[in-house]
């Protein structure tokens, strides 16, 4: 599913902020990805969902070698991989609807189909009373719902999660996990980036922890759901 | 209104307010300067097509018998290059002043020369002063005119002029090139933030430039409508203008009834231009994304 090897990354000149990244991630499985702020956990994401490329390093990614992959295939990658980012990333002056059908529009699903996809998933995640109101008109925690909705709409292989609580008391924190392993269990390899001690506590899956640009896998108890994508 | 469906909120663009006014004020300066150039060409042809290939013989008043004319023609018709020599009468005589001296009665009897018109076959180059060395002998005192003598430097000022004409309509077309990258380049940078989101998502280069292109396209055809109304009024208005005045080298309208219809590739180009300039633009930018 997702392999790194000896990956390095640095912007520009300056230091490396990603050193030696070596891991490998089973289709099905769920991750946390954890460490101090400034380690270069969304360095890590950003290289996991194709926004950057290695400095140094292979990334193997869906069966592809991204370094030997041409530009005009990312594309089609980048549409296997779902992403919630922490600060939510929703357009202002499109509605839930609008917003959650972007990655189907993007991918030139058909319009009917997009429709009753959309309508249905925003039901699902409780927003089924808010199709048309646009992001501002929105709580937070509404919003982050709009933004998981946005990443899973296209069914990806690979959702990766940029601190998905961090901006929700834990209760909801807590749903939200619940929704994260419901989608784990229909075959979706998941990375959740996160602060929050009670979920890494509560939850026993292997987690990734970053530290001053080294990463080190502590595997608590390993989860593999057979993929069925 | 035009409108289409896009993903980034370009109303919002401060950038992108002006490129209508600027799309119109270029369709409009761009119309009258191939309105000029059609103009002037048409001239040209007119010229070219009525006065160069002819010479005009003058007979002195006192020397215009019809024996004299007649044998002047005579030899004219029989040099080789020259298609046709024919004397003008009175009244065609009369015309030809008319301009200067208003109109003659025929009754007056003023001393005009007799004129022969004479028609040259296309590209024959004569030596004027020997055909009229001949002619004298005949009828001393005859006046020979080559209008290609003072024709040529005008036809040449009126080419430059023509081609000054197209000249600026190039650089209008390279100034509303600039200012659609202008506009598209802010554009990127006013949305970079969404556009990052696009390609996060899989879309292609080519899905965000066409949005950049649609709304290039739409500010474009507002411009073009604007610029092209006020071409089309101001060129009116000449037309009206100079519908009074009866020159004879000078054209009696600014363009001819088929010529109206050129005007409508300004704001065509324009449109094509912008499109095309916003999206090569937009995806050498994108180019530079992973």
């Amino acid at each position: 599913m997702l392999r790194f090897e000896n990956v390095g990354m640095r912007y520009g000149i300056g230091p490396e902020i990603l050193r030696d990244i070596n891991f490998a991630l089973e289709p099905g499985s769920l991750h946390f990805l954890t460490g101090p702020s400034g380690a270069g956990k969304t360095t890590l994401l950003k290289l996991m969902y194709l926004a950057l490329r290695p400095t140094r390093g292979l990334v193997h990614l869906l069966g592809h070698d991204i370094s030997l992959t041409p530009r005009s295939e990312l594309p089609e990658l980048r549409r296997q991989i779902g992403v919630v980012f922490q600060e939510f990333r929703l357009i202002d002056h499109l509605s839930a609807v609008e917003n959650v059908a972007l990655p189907l529009r993007v991918a030139n699903i058909k319009q009917s189909t997009i429709d009753s996809h959309v309508r249905e998933l925003l039901s699902w995640v409780g927003l089924g009373d808010h199709l048309n109101a646009k992001p501002p008109t929105l709580s937070g925690g509404q919003q982050q719902r709009v933004a998981i909705a946005r990443a899973i709409i296209n069914q990806p292989r690979l959702l990766l999660a940029d601190e998905p609580t961090g901006n929700v008391d834990d209760h909801i924190a807590l749903r939200l996990m619940y929704l994260f392993e419901e989608l784990n269990k229909t075959g979706t390899t998941i990375i959740i980036a996160t602060h929050n001690e009670t979920l890494l506590k509560k939850f026993s899956y292997p987690v990734l922890r970053l530290n001053d640009g080294e990463l080190n896998v502590v595997a608590k108890r390993p989860i593999h759901v057979e993929a069925t994508l | 209104m035009i409108r289409f469906r896009a993903d980034l909120p370009f109303e919002r663009d401060q950038a992108t307010r002006f490129l209508p006014w600027i799309v119109a004020l270029m369709v409009f300066l761009g119309a009258l300067s191939l309105a000029a150039a059609t103009a002037i060409g048409s001239v040209i042809e007119r010229w070219d097509t009525n006065l160069t290939g002819r010479i005009t013989v003058q007979v002195p008043a006192h020397r215009a018998s019809p024996e004299t004319l007649a044998r002047l023609v005579k030899v004219l018709s029989a040099t080789p290059g020259i298609t046709r020599a024919k004397t003008l009468d009175a009244a065609a005589t009369r015309a030809l002043v008319e301009p200067w001296l208003g109109a003659l009665d025929a009754d007056l009897d003023l001393p005009l020369p007799a004129v022969i018109d004479v028609e040259t076959a296309a590209g024959t180059v004569f030596d004027v002063n020997l055909l009229a060395g001949r002619l004298m002998k005949i009828a001393p005192g005859i006046v020979v005119d080559d209008h290609r003598e003072w024709l040529a430097p005008l036809i040449r000022m009126a080419r430059t002029a023509e081609m000054i004409a197209f000249a600026i309509l190039a650089l209008i077309g390279f100034t509303a090139t600039a200012a659609v990258i202008f506009a598209t380049r802010s554009g990127l940078a006013v949305h970079s933030a969404i556009i990052n989101l696009l390609h996060v998502m899989g879309a292609q280069d080519a899905y965000i430039a066409r949005q950049f292109q649609m709304q290039a396209m739409m500010l474009g055809t507002r411009g073009g409508i604007i610029g092209s109304i006020a071409a089309i009024a101001v060129l009116l208005i000449l037309t009206t203008m100079s519908a009074g005045i009866d020159i004879a080298l000078l054209p009696s309208a600014p363009l001819s009834p088929i010529q109206w219809p050129l005007l409508v590739i300004v704001p065509v180009a324009a449109v094509v231009i912008a499109m095309a300039t916003a999206r090569v633009t937009v995806l050498r930018a994108l180019a530079a994304m992973p």
